[in-house]
């Protein structure tokens, strides 16, 4: 019995008895369903309508378990005299989750958002052969897959977030033309989100042609753009009345809420 | 009691309650031993036989052991091989007759009940060594002769400290030492308590001194070849043989009955002492690590020895200046 065995043994004793005490860590899972993280791999779900039978999502799997039949129809012309088109007619897509080891690959591999994760996980078989879910099993799976997560704070905006907010190829010229303030990097790709409410740019703009009956058009416009930045609308309600919103007349832009209000002129934004 | 029974009845009346108690006090023992390891590991234990937080389990669990194959391996010495769980079994029995909860509520009053519950623990190895010697087995042959050295080396160190109470009390009554305690023996006596529980454990082959079953080296020593209700019968064992040592640490070193309230629930205070005791053998199983085979013996002869003699000195000398 060498030195430090006895301190040792009773912290032993206090470590269990303390545990003892405190709550277990024991998932009651059959009784009570795990919260699982968001973005959890349970199957994978298939929006048909979504596929063009492209096959890179079969041609990208490790484990060749994806399956895919498909023949091509023709379509007839639309106008008279055109041409005949062409289309793929999904026959057979099949995933076999027996041999799948859930690596995403065909999920980021599908170019038309076809595939998706549900986070269902209750689906183990007796018979290893039931495994193979045909696309009307994988269709039933889409019921259960969740809205995507909202994007983190900071993050990048989204790619067609960002691509809607590039100004036209006519507006573009105008910068330069103007001749004023550099611009400060509104719309550029790659523009973080969350650098303050007065950075950003005057995109989502559904509500009012005027800045007189702008509370009353905040009311009813889209009320995830109204109240994320007062603060801008109010600075460039003092300098003057929003011009590029009166001069458009914009009832086309009206109800689409990530349009971009084409003659919002450079030197406005900097100024914002 | 005051009623008076036909001796016969009486007898029948008595065997029955200790063969209750029997089969139910190593069952509560083990479900609390379920239980309080589990929650000790950060788990649940059983929570579904029997619906409450799996108080059946181990209703269910001997249940499967009947339904099991009871299989004698082809080598074995097969009527040894049959007799053993009894061998290591009965014991227990008959020393939970006589251990007294109360003056009143005792299966047997026997004169020299202290040597009677030493001896017939002493027999219940037999049981661990028939066992590994009929089963034609290397393993099991291990087991059993870890088990009886391990034996050996312990049961003079016990039988040291229950001597010194003993001396203290003047008798080798369990009634009569339970009756004379006081509380300074929890002080005077407090070596022999510590040497006794741990020579109680190595008796019991509980961790840390679970070397003649250290399932990760010998699979599980004596008991390898057993199957169905005669494994069934050795686990029985072990967990009376926790109820009579926890019991008998309660009689002999926490003064059993005495305690506050009326002196006919006394009964109430030895059981209630014996399961602080049970849950303590629990508890150490739990939080310590298996000895390994040449520490234990250097426990046993180096430690133990010496101080269940010093202990005996202590109690010499009290129970010469302290006469009662």
């Amino acid at each position: 019995m060498g030195d430090g065995i006895l301190p040792g043994l009773v912290k032993g004793l206090g470590t269990t008895a303390r545990s003892l005490t405190r709550r277990t860590h024991t998932a009651e899972y059959p009784d009570v369903a795990p919260a699982l993280p968001p973005r959890s791999r349970g199957v994978i779900a298939l929006t048909e309508e979504n596929c063009t039978s492209c096959m890179l999502c079969a041609r990208e799997c490790p484990d060749w378990c994806i399956y895919i039949d498909s023949h091509k129809e023709e379509l007839p012309p639309t106008t008279p005299g055109g041409r005949a088109r062409q289309r793929n007619v999904l026959d057979r897509f099949a995933i076999d989750f027996s041999l799948c080891m859930y690596c995403g690959i065909c999920i980021e591999a599908c170019p038309f958002d076809a595939l998706h994760w549900s986070p269902e996980f209750e689906y183990a078989e007796t018979d290893i052969r039931d495994l193979l879910h045909e696309k009307d099993r994988l269709g039933a799976w889409m019921a259960t897959v969740p809205p995507p997560p909202a994007l983190d704070p900071g993050s990048v905006d989204p790619a067609e977030v960002t691509a809607a907010a590039k100004p036209p190829r006519g507006a573009a010229g105008a910068g330069p033309r103007a001749g004023s303030a550099p611009r400060a990097g509104a719309g550029a790709p790659g523009r973080t989100r969350g650098d303050g409410p007065a950075a950003r740019p005057t995109r989502v703009r559904p509500e009012s042609p005027a800045g007189s009956d702008r509370a009353a058009g905040s009311l009813q416009g889209a009320s995830a753009a109204a109240p994320e930045r007062p603060a801008a609308d109010r600075a460039v309600d003092a300098t003057k009345p929003m011009p590029a919103l009166g001069d458009t007349g914009s009832p086309a832009a009206e109800g689409d809420s990530t349009q971009v209000l084409p003659e919002v002129t450079p030197d406005e934004e900097g100024r914002e | 009691m005051n009623l008076v029974l036909a001796p016969w009845l009486e007898v029948v009346l008595r065997a029955l309650a200790v063969l209750v108690a029997f089969l139910v006090l190593p069952l509560l023992v083990g479900q609390t031993e379920h239980k309080v390891m589990a929650h000790m590991q950060g788990r649940l234990g059983p929570m579904y036989a029997g619906g409450f937080h799996g108080w059946a389990q181990l209703v269910a669990d001997g249940v499967k052991f009947v339904q099991k194959e009871d299989i004698t391996p082809a080598r074995a010495d097969r009527q040894v091989f049959r007799l053993a769980p009894f061998v290591a079994l009965i014991p227990y029995l008959v020393a939970l007759a006589v251990i007294p909860l109360s003056p009143k509520v005792v299966g047997a009053t026997v004169d020299a009940s202290v040597v009677l519950v030493l001896a017939v623990i002493g027999v219940g190895i037999i049981g661990t060594l028939m066992a590994g010697w009929a089963s034609a087995n290397k393993y099991s042959l291990l087991g059993a002769m870890r088990a009886a050295a391990q034996l050996v080396s312990y049961e003079l160190p016990m039988v040291l400290a229950v001597a010194s109470v003993a001396l203290a009390a003047g008798t080798l009554s369990l009634v009569g030492i339970g009756n004379a305690w006081n509380p300074w023996w929890l002080l005077w006596q407090l070596p022999g308590a510590v040497v006794f529980l741990v020579s109680a454990l190595a008796e019991l082959q509980r961790p840390p001194f679970d070397m003649p079953l250290a399932d990760s080296e010998i699979v599980f020593g004596a008991f390898t070849e057993y199957t169905g209700l005669r494994f069934a019968f050795f686990l029985l064992a072990e967990y009376a043989g926790i109820v009579v040592m926890s019991l008998l640490f309660a009689v002999l070193f926490l003064g059993g009955w005495h305690g506050p309230f009326e002196p006919w629930v006394g009964w109430v205070w030895t059981l209630l002492k014996g399961f602080l005791v049970a849950v303590v053998v629990i508890w150490l199983r739990v939080s310590w690590p298996r000895m390994r085979e040449d520490q234990l013996q250097r426990l046993a002869w180096v430690w133990l020895v010496p101080m269940a003699l010093f202990q005996l000195a202590i109690t010499a000398v009290g129970v010469v200046v302290f006469p009662r």
